[in-house]
């Protein structure tokens, strides 16, 4: 009985670990894909996160030496870095999709190509740089990864591993979920914002502004989702460029916004959901099922609950109305 | 002045009756443009972007290997972007040509299995392609069918489809199918496809297909059925059309074509089956079908455009050590480029004239 409990409670902290990037990832998502852009870069944008945030706490430290570096300036450097290098990436795709009102599908998966290439090629740069590899003070690396709760919390027994033993970045990307849903429901910014995602006709009649509301969406969506590559680079690969563990974390934040119904309080479980299917292969063997398989399980349960919802026609569970769709006035 | 603030800086029109020529000029200073900027980015490494350039030229085009090199890797992106066209002119947006190039390399790697050193290489062969057409076809039809039936969102479903099939293949090369350290077995000889100047006639195939899609998508009723479709579903039901069955039809179809691309790179080009297959192929070949407006010849020319890029920053990499991923940056801002010229082919932008304000402000 003490060893299940044992298992269940690493495989949670595990997957919780493993749920932070995806939780990032899918929130930038929810917000983008509300205004109506299907916004496919998101793997893209999360290489470009993961290598410039790394880039940006490897120069902090460079400039004021090993030791010196204050964590605090090294967590706002990181989330910076990864933010600006998102909304930046976002920038492109919004002024390609929404001013020169191209195809979002391309667009999305040009912004794809030219994100992981620019990841890679940053990754690859620092690492010439550096001579051999980017490396991080020990200091910071235990900072990244530290739970931002005193330690008596983190000692009740269970409790205390699954509530208060992850990084600050969970707690970060749970409070900014609860934001994000009072922000789409209760306020009237989300109202406006919605509306846009829905039909952007009636909302430019009604006096919104659809092509700010996209631009700003998509901008802060990319922004948010580029936090969750720094997340991974800086938390479960050790403070590395590391493509190959990145690679397929967009792609499946992209699925996570579609299970999670585009709601933000259900992306938490969802992605610790999504977390634990990752990386069950590793931890727990069931007959009949070959460890491969367990990876492809969050892929068979997103489509399931996209043919379901289709089926159900259920308004409160589709995707945005506009979703992918341009909006151009005067083809009204 | 009152009337002159109602009037916006920059104002945009549509632009009726542009030449050809003008379009094509537009679109060849875009890809100046991203060939501009792509070099600021070579010159952060510190290598003079002509002489990058230069060796990326020399590296795809400069000797018959490095030719053979580039053609190969236009290959399967010129077969996809044709299989991805008749779904794209309907405004079915299939991104799982990753998926479906998977699902028939796979099916015609069961083929292989089954029945090679039993029946004739050729026979073989063409059971490998058809095989081929059927799986991928199939892993084309299922979210066609569901798209048909519940309108479900297909652009999500095909990116699902694509994980899932490719997680199968990573299952089978580990699991049933290991030949050894985690890899299938090359194909025995009679599988492989033969060689016709150098490189597999994979290259015949797809040059022949590059007509018969032109001539589906321009000169049969089921082409102009995919149009109609895409230009107006009301239309196309109004019309009687049976627009699911024409969905499914079409995206079995797409499927299948993108299946063949699979059999083509796993007999022709790999000579086994892996998970990584496609690597990325079906991607950027949507990229490739929408920036030749879905036009089956010049899908020619973007693709061997893709194919120098790519193979030139390998050769950039081993000469000039700079990152071979600067392709994907620079094939990146082709894109957007190539993606955001439309606009200026389409509109044409009227800047507010001195006379104009003047006028408004004198009334």
């Amino acid at each position: 009985m003490n060893e299940i409990m044992t298992f269940i409670v690493t495989l949670i902290v595990a997957a919780i670990s493993y749920s932070t990037p995806l939780l990032f990832g899918t929130l930038g998502e929810i917000l983008t894909e509300k205004s109506g852009n299907l916004n496919l870069g998101v793997e893209g944008i999360m290489y470009m996160g993961g290598a410039i945030g790394l880039g940006g706490v490897f120069y902090y430290e460079k400039i004021v030496g090993a030791g010196n570096a204050n964590v605090i300036v090294a967590f706002a450097v990181a989330i910076l870095f990864a933010l600006l290098a998102g909304a930046l990436a976002s920038l492109i795709f919004s002024f390609i999709t929404i001013t020169l009102r191209a195809n979002q599908n391309v667009t999305g998966l040009a912004l794809s190509i030219f994100g992981t290439g620019v990841g890679q090629f940053v990754g690859e740069y620092m690492r010439i740089q550096a001579g051999g590899y980017v490396s991080i003070s020990n200091d910071l690396k235990e900072a990244f990864i530290a739970s931002p709760f005193p330690n008596f919390l983190q000692n009740i027994p269970i409790i205390g591993d699954i509530l208060f033993g992850h990084s600050f970045f969970f707690y970060l990307a749970v409070v900014l979920a609860i934001c994000l849903h009072i922000f789409l429901k209760k306020t009237r910014t989300g109202l406006y914002l919605r509306s846009v995602g829905e039909s952007p006709a009636t909302a430019d009649a009604a006096g919104i502004n659809v092509t700010k509301n996209k631009y700003l969406a998509t901008i802060i969506g990319g922004g948010i989702s580029a936090i969750g590559g720094m997340v991974y680079i800086v938390t479960l690969a050790g403070c590395t460029w590391n493509h190959e563990g990145l690679a397929g974390f967009g792609w499946l934040a992209v699925a996570l916004v579609i299970f999670c119904l585009w709601r933000p309080l259900s992306a938490i479980w969802g992605s610790v959901l999504f977390g634990a299917l990752m990386i069950l292969y590793t931890r727990l063997q069931i007959p009949f099922i070959p460890t491969e398989l367990y990876k492809i399980l969050p892929y068979v349960v997103t489509v399931v609950v996209l043919v379901i919802s289709s089926m159900r026609n259920n308004k409160e569970k589709q995707p945005p109305a506009s979703l992918g769709l341009a909006y151009f006035r005067e083809e009204r | 002045m009152h009337n002159e603030a109602k009037t916006p800086l920059i104002r945009l029109a549509k632009r009726e009756g542009i030449r050809p020529a003008s379009t094509w000029l537009i679109r060849i200073a875009s890809i100046l443009v991203a060939l501009i900027l792509g070099s600021f980015i070579i010159m952060i490494t510190g290598v003079n972007p002509i002489e990058a350039y230069g060796t990326m030229i020399k590296g795809s085009l400069g000797s018959k290997v490095y030719l053979q090199q580039t053609i190969k890797i236009a290959i399967p992106l010129l077969g996809c972007a044709l299989a991805i066209a008749p779904c794209f002119k309907m405004r079915f947006w299939n991104i799982g040509a990753e998926g479906q190039i998977t699902a028939g390399a796979l099916a015609a790697t069961f083929v292989v299995r089954q029945l090679a050193g039993k029946v004739p290489s050729l026979v073989l062969l063409i059971l490998m392609a058809l095989a081929s057409l059927i799986g991928g076809g199939i892993w084309g039809l299922i979210p066609g069918f569901f798209k048909a039936k519940w309108n479900t969102n297909e652009t999500l479903f095909t990116l699902m489809m694509n994980y899932i099939i490719i997680g199968v293949v990573a299952w089978l090369q580990i699991g049933p199918w290991q030949g050894r350290q985690g890899r299938m077995a090359q194909f025995p000889a009679e599988a492989i496809l033969p060689k016709v100047f150098g490189i597999h006639c994979g290259w015949i195939i797809v040059l022949v297909l590059v007509v018969v899609v032109y001539i589906y998508m321009n000169h049969t009723k089921q082409g102009y059925e995919i149009a109609v479709i895409g230009d107006s579903l009301n239309t196309a039901r109004y019309a009687g059309m049976n627009v699911g069955g024409i969905m499914m039809r079409t995206m079995f179809l797409s499927g299948a074509v993108s299946g063949l691309v699979g059999f083509i790179v796993a007999s022709g080009a790999n000579g086994t089956l892996a998970s990584d297959i496609a690597d990325g192929v079906g991607f950027t070949a949507i990229t490739v079908a929408w920036l030749s407006q879905l036009n089956s010849f010049v899908m020619i020319v973007i693709s061997m455009l893709l194919g120098i890029l790519t193979m030139g920053a390998d050769t950039l990499q081993t000469n000039l050590n700079v990152p071979v991923s600067i392709s994907h940056i620079i094939i990146g801002l082709l894109l957007f480029c190539m993606l955001g010229c439309e606009f200026f082919i389409n509109y044409r932008m009227i800047l507010r004239s001195k006379a104009h304000g003047k006028e408004a402000a004198s009334k």
